[in-house]
């Protein structure tokens, strides 16, 4: 063979090679694109879902005030509320549980974002009642949301007989109105931190110089210690100069105790009402002088419609 | 390379070596032809798959004090005609309830959706060869394979049927599982209530997935 064969050989070699490259591969790339053993489900494209962030808290309330979470749609909450007496009260009043301030309440989802309820004080003798509207949700994945937002207003009626029958009272002197903006992010698993601006307005004050609106700031959260059960925290700093001097921010602890359909809430707090206008804007316990209700709050779910569920077929 | 015409030996060498290259190379060329019609074919068959995004899956707990069920109609389910592979896959937080509040312990508390938000079963049909995909008619056949439910991966076995028409397969299945075999704890003032036993049904419309 002579040389110039040789070059011929190595081209064609060279050439066929390249030919045989250009084929081999590519049927090799699609093959394992395709290969089903490992991964037929990455075949799918998968359509990515929206993921709400649920159980921020595990009940509509933090302590006395709302938390972000709703009702469902179709659930009746009952909902019965203790204040005992001041545990400074001393053993005559057994540390305050021979005293008991009581609310008790009916809750019912509309749909899931959309929520009312009422309920009644013997503090006060206050009938309440508030629609609560979840304005956006916690979101990742196809729609991304960082904090969940809702709105609550309320209407309390105190029905106490009138100071003074002699004098002309109007009925709308018995009304009193929260509002509040709920901004709530579950930072992860456990923790789920809350603020809520909130405006308080009275139909009536004792003296010119209080305010019939009132700004506060509310503050707080939960910490879940375990699936059932959790450390929950709120605080309602009331902006300066507007209320008494006799009157302070409401702060107060507890833990959620979750047990099948039912929510045990056990707290300390400052606050006898638990009604907004009242534990907002007229707290009188000082926690430093030991002016703290033990309480609870016991919410029972009932399934009054039940959902549907996507069609057997 | 005319600095090679001195060197005979080189020469030789040279000539020799590239004959034996051009003989290994036609013998490579015919493996790699026979691979490459092999891997084509194997191609051909792997584009025969079915699946659906809208596979259903029920399950259903009864006990003395309850009955618990709840549906997911979104689930992904892929097979491949060809070797009977067969995967599914489907969101915790879909399955639906009657009661909001089942669903939402059944995402927090029993199946922490957040940590293990996918349930999903890579597995394959037996006895393949005795059904026949793309021609109409009911099959009766078993699956099995490993289900990954809240961490745990588990080897499961069941009876399914296909019913194929018209180019779709119809799938239906079911099998039980036991909470505690997936870790699933159930604390006990509620052990009465969640049976051992629960029965879970897939049932999909798959049709061909086109490229």
């Amino acid at each position: 063979m002579k040389n110039p064969d040789m070059h011929k050989v190595i081209k064609k070699l060279f050439r066929k090679v390249a030919v045989i490259t250009a084929f081999l591969f590519p049927s090799v790339s699609f093959y394992a694109q395709t290969d089903d053993e490992k991964d037929l489900l990455s075949l799918v494209e998968e359509e990515e879902a929206v993921n709400y962030a649920t159980s921020a808290f595990k009940s509509s309330r933090i302590i006395n005030g709302h938390s972000i979470e709703n009702t469902p749609e179709g659930v009746l909450d009952f909902r019965i509320s203790h204040r005992f007496g001041f545990v400074n009260s001393g053993p005559y009043d057994f540390f305050g549980l021979d005293q008991a301030f009581m609310r008790l309440g009916f809750d019912y989802g509309i749909t899931d974002r959309l929520m009312v309820g009422m309920g009644h004080s013997n503090f006060n003798k206050v009938y309440d009642s508030f629609v609560k509207y979840k304005i956006l949700r916690q979101s990742t994945g196809k729609r991304k949301m960082p904090v969940s937002v809702a709105w609550v207003s309320s209407i309390n009626c105190n029905t106490l007989k009138w100071a003074d029958p002699e004098r002309k009272n109007f009925f709308t002197s018995r009304l009193s109105y929260s509002h509040q903006l709920l901004i709530a992010r579950k930072f992860n698993e456990n923790l789920t931190l809350q603020i809520m601006p909130t405006l308080v307005h009275r139909n009536i004050v004792p003296r010119p110089e209080i305010r019939n609106d009132v700004l506060a700031v509310g503050a707080g959260g939960r910490y879940k210690l375990t699936k059932r059960l959790s450390i929950n925290a709120e605080y309602f700093y009331v902006l300066p100069g507007q209320m008494d001097s006799m009157f302070t921010n409401s702060f107060s602890v507890g833990v959620d105790i979750e047990t099948g359909g039912h929510v045990f809430q056990l707290q300390f707090t400052n606050s006898t009402s638990m009604v907004e206008p009242g534990f907002i804007t007229e707290t009188v316990g000082h926690w430093e002088k030991g002016d703290i209700h033990f309480g609870f709050n016991i919410s029972r779910v009932f399934t009054i419609k039940k959902r549907k569920s996507p069609a057997e077929w | 390379m005319s600095f090679l015409h001195n060197v005979s030996w080189f020469n030789s060498w040279l000539k020799n070596e590239l004959q034996n290259q051009a003989q290994k190379y036609y013998k490579m060329k015919k493996t790699a032809t026979l691979l490459a019609l092999v891997l084509i074919t194997a191609s051909v068959s792997c584009a025969q798959k079915y699946f659906t995004r809208s596979g259903y899956i029920h399950f259903f707990s009864t006990t003395n004090v309850e009955d618990i069920s709840a549906d997911n109609n979104k689930a992904t389910v892929v097979l491949d005609a060809g070797t009977g592979a067969v995967e599914i896959s489907c969101l915790i937080k879909a399955f639906e309830f009657e009661k909001a509040l089942m669903q939402e312990h059944f995402n927090e508390n029993y199946m922490e959706s957040d940590t293990y938000p996918k349930s999903v079963f890579k597995g394959k049909v037996e006895n393949i060869k005795a059904v026949n995909f793309f021609r109409d008619g009911t099959y009766s056949s078993q699956v099995s394979g490993e289900i990954f439910i809240h961490g745990v991966t588990k080897t499961i076995f069941a009876n399914v049927t296909f019913v194929v028409s018209g180019g779709k397969i119809e799938t239906n299945t079911n099998f039980s599982v036991n909470p505690k075999d997936y870790n699933i704890t159930i604390p006990d003032l509620v052990k009465n209530n969640i049976s051992e036993n629960i029965r879970i049904t897939v049932k999909s419309t798959l049709e061909e997935l086109k490229k």
